[in-house]
């Protein structure tokens, strides 16, 4: 499996604040990346490198092999992003919003990429409602099918399942099983739900004060640290 | 009724306005700007009591050139603020869309916005008032691009400047033409001016557009210098403001400002 994302020696500073310190890791296609860390360890600042929206101070990243920073168009049609900290134009319709994120990601067929979208996410009956009158799990759902339009290679996932009931929140981290087993997707997932990255990911990385604290595979980490679970590993390694 | 919970809800008003410069600023310059540009109105008027035979036909030609101006500038800050206000700025900004893009679909769809709003003020006023902004004729065309381009191009720059400092900038949108309203003479001729304020005048295009509208309608004569002026200074200005906003947006990634704006 080639690597799709690749950082090496990522760095950001904010003045004299070292916000990330040069750190390095890859993900593998057809893989889920778990990135753990308690508020204000780097997870959001590398997230947006890794998006484009920040730039680094050193270090680089690679997305399908390219340098984001040479070629942010190119690899921004490869990659997508959900977060319940953004939203979509709550008064546009759904249907709407997906149309304008078509356009924007030049979809060539949007007719067929909707259709596609409205069946595996569910939303026939939502289509025609407007954005902002959805519940938290519309709106995701929304959100996720908007996360997809482009057909993403690589999707950065910002705890996706935060503010929703236990239901939805099944309904999405199955959803997005199926569909990296169907699409082969890499992904990467910042969260604070444990149970959710030990069900999802097959490796994680736990940062701290701007540097990789650890990494592994859950299991691993777990029997490492002489834990029972994930959330025990997270709270003795943030405490230290 | 407990005066400390009067006293905490104060105190939350009052952080706000001292933590943003922006906002002081805003509070300082409104009645300023209000005070100096009715005080040129008023003095005009005054003392060049005979200056237009048609006053209403004039001061109501200008307005509608005024308000068209305006709403291309507020029209173009207000689409870059939906991004905001709708959290949906960080959505825009991981899509494939260059900034030269995002720019001239913002241009566009600014120039409808302001036309939805300009073709009712045109048709009220013949009825209304019998009066015509048609008779500026052809020239008319000439005016409204050359507003049309300033417009945009403050827009351009208070987008810049939101990019660079945040939604606090957000006020700075809504005040920048009324802040440079009185050095537009837009209601009385530059000769008004102080000679301080008529050097700011004669670098801003506004003075030679509305200038000229009045010079058309008063004296039916067209002076192509002063069009030709506004529409050199306006592109000097465009250049500028959408190098800054390349600039800005440069800026916000190395501050983050993208992050916290989107959020």
């Amino acid at each position: 499996m080639k690597n799709l994302v690749e950082v090496k020696n990522l760095k950001k500073n904010y003045g004299l604040k070292e916000a990330v310190k040069n750190i390095s890791f890859s993900i593998k296609e057809n893989e889920i990346l778990g990135l753990l860390g308690p508020n204000g360890s780097g997870k959001t600042t590398t997230i947006g490198m890794l998006l484009g929206l920040l730039k680094p101070t050193n270090g680089e990243i690679l997305i399908d092999g390219k340098k984001i920073e040479d070629n942010r168009i190119e690899t921004l049609e490869k990659i997508n992003f959900i977060s319940p900290y953004i939203e979509l134009p709550k008064k546009l319709t759904v249907k709407q919003n997906l149309i304008v994120y078509c356009k924007l990601y030049n979809v060539s067929n949007i007719k067929k990429r909707i259709e596609y979208l409205v069946e595996k996410l569910k939303l026939e009956d939502l289509l025609n409602s407007v954005t902002g009158e959805l519940s938290s799990g519309q709106k995701n759902r929304a959100s996720l099918a908007k996360a997809l339009i482009n057909n993403p290679s690589v999707l950065f996932l910002d705890e996706p399942t935060a503010s929703l009931d236990p239901e939805i929140g099944d309904y999405v981290r199955s959803f997005l099983e199926s569909y990296k087993k169907e699409k082969k997707i890499s992904i990467l997932l910042a969260s604070h739900n444990m149970n959710e990255v030990t069900r999802l990911c097959k490796k994680v990385l736990m940062m701290k004060d701007g540097i990789i604290i650890d990494e592994g595979v859950p299991e691993e980490l777990i029997k490492k640290h002489g834990r029972k679970n994930l959330e025990e590993v997270f709270l003795k390694l943030s405490r230290n | 009724m407990s005066f400390i919970r009067i006293y905490g809800l104060f105190l939350r008003h009052f952080y706000l306005i001292t933590r943003s410069f922006p906002r002081i600023l805003d509070l300082i310059y409104w009645p300023s700007i209000q005070i100096t540009l009715w005080g040129f109105i008023s003095n005009f008027f005054a003392s060049h009591t005979t200056y237009y035979n048609n006053a209403v036909g004039v001061i109501l030609t200008c307005a509608i050139l005024y308000d068209f101006l305006f709403r291309t500038s507020i029209g173009f800050n207000m689409l870059f603020l939906e991004e905001i206000w709708s959290r949906n700025f960080t959505n825009l900004f991981i899509a494939p869309i260059k900034i030269g893009e995002i720019i001239i679909s913002l241009i566009s769809t600014a120039l409808i916005r302001a036309l939805i709003g300009l073709v009712p003020a045109i048709l009220l006023t013949s009825p209304l008032f019998g009066i015509s902004i048609l008779d500026l004729g052809i020239h008319l065309f000439f005016l409204f691009l050359s507003l049309y381009l300033f417009g945009i191009t403050l827009g351009i720059l208070v987008s810049a400047g939101l990019l660079r400092f945040g939604p606090s900038f957000e006020n700075i949108a809504w005040s920048t033409m009324f802040l440079l309203a009185p050095f537009g003479c837009i209601y009385y001729p530059i000769e008004i001016l102080p000679d301080f304020f008529k050097t700011i005048a004669y670098i801003l295009p506004l003075v030679y557009i509305f200038e000229e509208a009045r010079n058309i309608l008063i004296n039916n004569s067209v002076n192509f210098e002063n069009i030709l002026n506004a529409f050199y200074l306006n592109g000097v200005y465009l250049i500028i403001a959408i190098s800054l906003f390349y600039y800005s947006f440069s800026k916000a990634r190395k501050k983050g400002t993208l992050i916290n704006i989107g959020e």
